[in-house]
């Protein structure tokens, strides 16, 4: 008869379902095998990102506080989103007597960045990369506004470090 | 009788709002319920609460930066978005991709149907109100969401794919994280029918429920695994075969039921055939270049142009109206949930309120796509 | 026997004042105390679940405060306790105040006769079981008021299929006891309870007693508002169904009465079909206040069982959870009792 058949069958599907989140229950109260999440904030030190994981872009410098922009504003242009600026100056190079740009600030918008990639292809000096730090968080809007070259930095002499 | 009861008892119709902010409407959808008692006697849609306009940014965005907006729309499927971007400037500029690239195009794109469909799983287990599903989906998107991080970078918004190919080549780990991921899964996918398909519960609460004809889900334009539920054959990977499509088997799964369980059926049958598609694809990655050099400056010729892909939720279209400029003059996309959401009022009246959110989780939304 | 610390404090309070204002003294100490164990209870049920649940879901629950988490609870309702009362405009105020004080103080009402062991039982009179039953009941009542009250649908909603369900499955629960009591022949609880040092009866009763476990247990779901048959709050359909609009400590009420009255449950189905307080085989029964341990753990044991169901099932639909109750476990349930008759009039129960 299906009325019985239908109780025998759905607690028979009933259990096994049971079955298996017992099973993980099992493990987990006596191994913590099956766990999958990772205890955050106490991770911070030991949690290690893949090398292309786009954190948020930074400028390469070297141990001289050099590095290799050289404000072509190429990266600005290429950014749908409007999340660099580029404050650039002239200086008189004495060696060769020209005007040379060189940047004042490297102006980066973190929370107006979609991770996009399109500035570090459009780099043609290769002075911008990703970052992998992920941990973002801020109290102050403001702070997620960075410079990217450091204080006092220069521009490296070409041919030297190129990638 | 029926008089007494009538005239002494008053009953009223109502309206309830549910959501912009709900649980079970997976985002900022608006659903305006007409109520008699817990029987739905109309649903209205409101839309808009998620709107960004993304058709009318990617008009001043060249090609190049239309492709991240795309990770915008369904996140859940963003390589395929992207790859119909891709694949649409790269039809229109005559740009030959390797086999390489179209290989690795069709991997990425399984296993972001395969991680969609996990979510979509777990979600559609916690809407029934089986609330441990979440986390075992949860599992095996994880190992997913690896694969892509240490490939593309992200997890969810990948902006893999450039005109050309794909921007960075397949990491060395790929095809073995790639081939543990099978052999997981593999193990994995019976237990979900044994958690949740066949437990007596869930079938009854998903059987003849939603149920839309054949006819019916044609008239509506649904697609993707919605449509296949109905047993409409609409599986644009069959129907006009891009990347690698055309050199893999698979099977296109056609359940004529229409109803809820149909669909259910649908995506967890899909999930074996992308298993299939990658296990075919993983020995097989042919070499050569990830990338294509193209033009700093991508102007497409005058003209109109077209680009469907299936993605996870279906039929994903571009179509970008060019008047030879590097922006597009019109770009439209045509999202897959959209269509499948303007059936749920045919799909839902009469029942209760909690078959509304089943069927919901069913047809599989994701707001972001439905209001661009 | 009544454990001497009980005597000592009696004796102590009748050398201070008169007997009647020792009488009303101590129905206030243990008043007292069982509003703590009733705060204490719910806390640690709280804290049970979630832990439980995190190993159900692959992750670790609660761990952060204390050990194991165990203080997690109390911080949450310390966070509660501050929190500000809301309420909705139009909503019947009075009512709307007055709602969760009806689902506590049944909740308290019925712990009063739980037998936490032989020494430990508050109030013990002959017709237990059935105050019990009756009892809870009208905890219902808090629920719906809520709904009600609230001006809100989805709370008014949620309250509507307490009723439903309810009415429903009061019976289902009902009869299982009921099949329970004609093998033991009183409804007095302690007297249960002692009828089954020769066995309990489960074994005893063995396939109608273990047919009305089954039927207990599921019915006791449905009482105690859990998935699957958690359409009350069904957070997925109603949001947060009656409560919706509670905040602060009216929730809390609302949230350590839902584990209360699982706790009550669970001692039913222990003292019915497990023995209560007593022993396996009798093996601690020379040690004072063992019975307090025996309890405890088949409790959690059953409770356990109740939270499996939670993290395993989906949720039925209104009309489902009328089939179940009126096709399934009704027409079993009667047939069990008719068979529960004849095997006690046959004397085929061990
Ligand atoms: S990653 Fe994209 S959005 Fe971010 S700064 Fe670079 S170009 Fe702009
Ligand atoms: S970072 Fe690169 S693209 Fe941007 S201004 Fe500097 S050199 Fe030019």
């Amino acid at each position: 008869m299906s009325y019985f058949s239908d109780i025998i069958n759905g607690t028979k599907s009933l259990l096994i379902g049971m079955r298996i989140t017992g099973k993980y229950f099992f493990v987990n109260f006596l191994t913590r095998k099956d766990v999958i999440t990772e205890q955050y904030p106490d991770n911070l030190e030991t949690l290690n990102m893949f090398d292309r994981y786009r954190g948020e872009v930074t400028m390469y410098h070297n141990e001289n506080n050099e590095h290799r922009c050289d404000a072509c504003t190429l990266c600005e242009k290429a950014c749908p989103n409007g999340s660099i600026e580029i404050i650039s100056d002239k200086e008189l190079n004495p060696e060769t007597g020209k005007n040379v740009r060189y940047i004042v600030k490297h102006i980066y918008h973190l929370e107006m960045c979609t991770m996009c990639g399109l500035c570090i292809e459009a780099c043609p000096q290769d002075a911008i990369q990703w970052g992998q730090n992920f941990h973002h968080v801020q109290y102050d809007r403001g702070k997620l506004t960075k410079v990217l070259n450091k204080p006092g930095s220069k521009i490296m002499i070409k041919t030297k470090e190129k990638k | 009788m029926e008089e007494f009861l009538t005239d002494r008892l008053k009953t009223q119709e109502y309206f309830l709002n549910m959501g912009p902010q709900h649980p079970a409407t997976h985002g900022v959808l608006m659903l305006l319920l007409k109520l008699d008692g817990e029987i739905i006697q109309n649903v209205e849609l409101d839309l808009g609460y998620i709107h960004r306009s993304i058709e009318k940014m990617c008009e001043r965005d060249t090609y190049k930066q239309i492709i991240h907006l795309t990770d915008r729309l369904d996140y859940l499927s963003s390589h395929m978005n992207n790859e119909a971007v891709c694949l649409l400037v790269e039809d229109a500029l005559n740009i030959e991709v390797a086999d390489r690239i179209k290989v690795i195009r069709t991997m990425m794109s399984e296993l972001s149907r395969i991680s969609s469909h996990v979510l979509w799983w777990g979600v559609m287990g916690m809407d029934i109100g089986a609330l441990t599903t979440f986390m075992y989906g949860f599992r095996e998107r994880e190992m997913i969401n690896d694969i892509f991080e240490e490939t593309c970078g992200a997890r969810l918004t990948m902006n893999y794919n450039v005109i050309g190919g794909v921007r960075y080549d397949l990491h060395e780990n790929f095809a073995k994280r790639v081939k543990d991921f099978i052999t997981h899964f593999r193990k994995k996918l019976p237990e979900y029918d044994k958690l949740l398909s066949n437990n007596i519960i869930f079938q009854k609460r998903l059987e003849g429920i939603g149920y839309i004809s054949k006819e019916d889900a044609v008239a509506y334009g649904l697609n993707g695994p919605t449509a296949r539920g109905s047993g409409v054959s609409c599986d644009v990977r069959k129907i006009h075969p891009y990347s690698a499509y055309d050199r893999v088997e698979f099977e296109e799964i056609l359940f004529p039921e229409g109803d809820s369980y149909a669909r259910y059926r649908v995506r967890i049958r899909e999930m074996w055939e992308s298993l299939s598609i990658l296990e075919q694809l993983v020995d097989k990655i042919p070499e050569g270049e990830h990338r294509v050099k193209t033009k700093a400056v991508i102007k497409l010729p005058e003209g109109d142009f077209l680009q469907r892909v299936e993605s996870a939720r279906g039929d994903f279209g571009v179509y970008v109206k060019s008047d030879g400029q590097k922006f597009p003059y019109r770009l439209k996309f045509r999202s897959p949930g959209f269509a499948n959401l303007t059936a749920l009022n045919k799909m839902a009246k009469g029942l209760k309120i909690a078959d509304l959110v089943a069927i919901l989780s069913t047809i599989d939304i994701v707001v972001p796509d439905i209001d661009r | 026997m009544i454990l001497n610390i009980f005597t000592d404090i009696h004796n102590l309070l009748l050398g201070l004042m008169s007997a009647k204002a020792v009488h009303i003294t101590e129905l206030v100490l243990i008043g007292v105390a069982y509003l703590g164990i009733f705060a204490v209870l719910g806390l640690f049920l709280v804290w049970l679940e979630r832990r439980v649940a995190g190993f159900f879901q692959l992750r670790l629950g609660p761990n952060r405060v204390g050990p194991s988490g165990l203080f997690q609870t109390i911080a949450d309702a310390l966070k509660l306790v501050s929190k500000e009362l809301t309420g909705t405009v139009k909503a019947d105020k009075q009512l709307y105040k007055i709602a969760p004080y009806f689902v506590i103080t049944t909740a308290l009402m019925a712990m009063a006769l739980i037998p936490f062991s032989q020494e430990i039982q508050a109030f013990d009179i002959n017709i237990g079981v059935f105050f019990l039953i009756s009892v809870s009941s009208i905890g219902v009542l808090g629920i719906f008021l809520a709904g009600w009250s609230s001006n809100n649908k989805y709370s008014l909603i949620g309250g509507m299929r307490t009723g439903i369900q309810m009415i429903s499955y009061e019976l289902s629960v009902g009869m299982a006891v009921v099949t329970m009591v004609v093998l033991a022949g009183t409804l007095q609880i302690s007297e249960i309870v002692e009828l089954q040092k020769s066995g309990w009866f489960i074994f005893t009763g063995h396939i109608p007693a273990i047919i009305a476990f089954m039927i207990f247990m599921i019915a006791g779901t449905a009482e105690s508002n859990r998935v699957p048959f958690d359409l009350v709050e069904a957070e997925s359909e109603l949001g947060a169904g009656f409560h919706t609009e509670y905040s602060g400590m009216r929730f809390a009420y609302y949230f350590l009465a839902e584990f209360v009255n699982m706790f009550i449950i669970a001692s039913i189905a222990v003292v019915l079909f497990f023995g209560g307080w007593l022993s396996p085989f009798g093996i601690t029964d020379a040690i004072p206040f063992a019975g307090l341990f025996w309890f405890t753990v088949k409790v959690i044991a059953v409770i356990f069982i109740f939270m499996w169901f939670r993290w395993t099932f989906p949720r039925f639909r209104i009309d489902q959870l009328l089939t179940l109750e009126w096709k399934y476990l009704l027409p079993i349930n009667m047939v069990n009792i008719v068979l529960m008759a004849l095997m006690v009039w046959l004397g085929l129960t061990f």
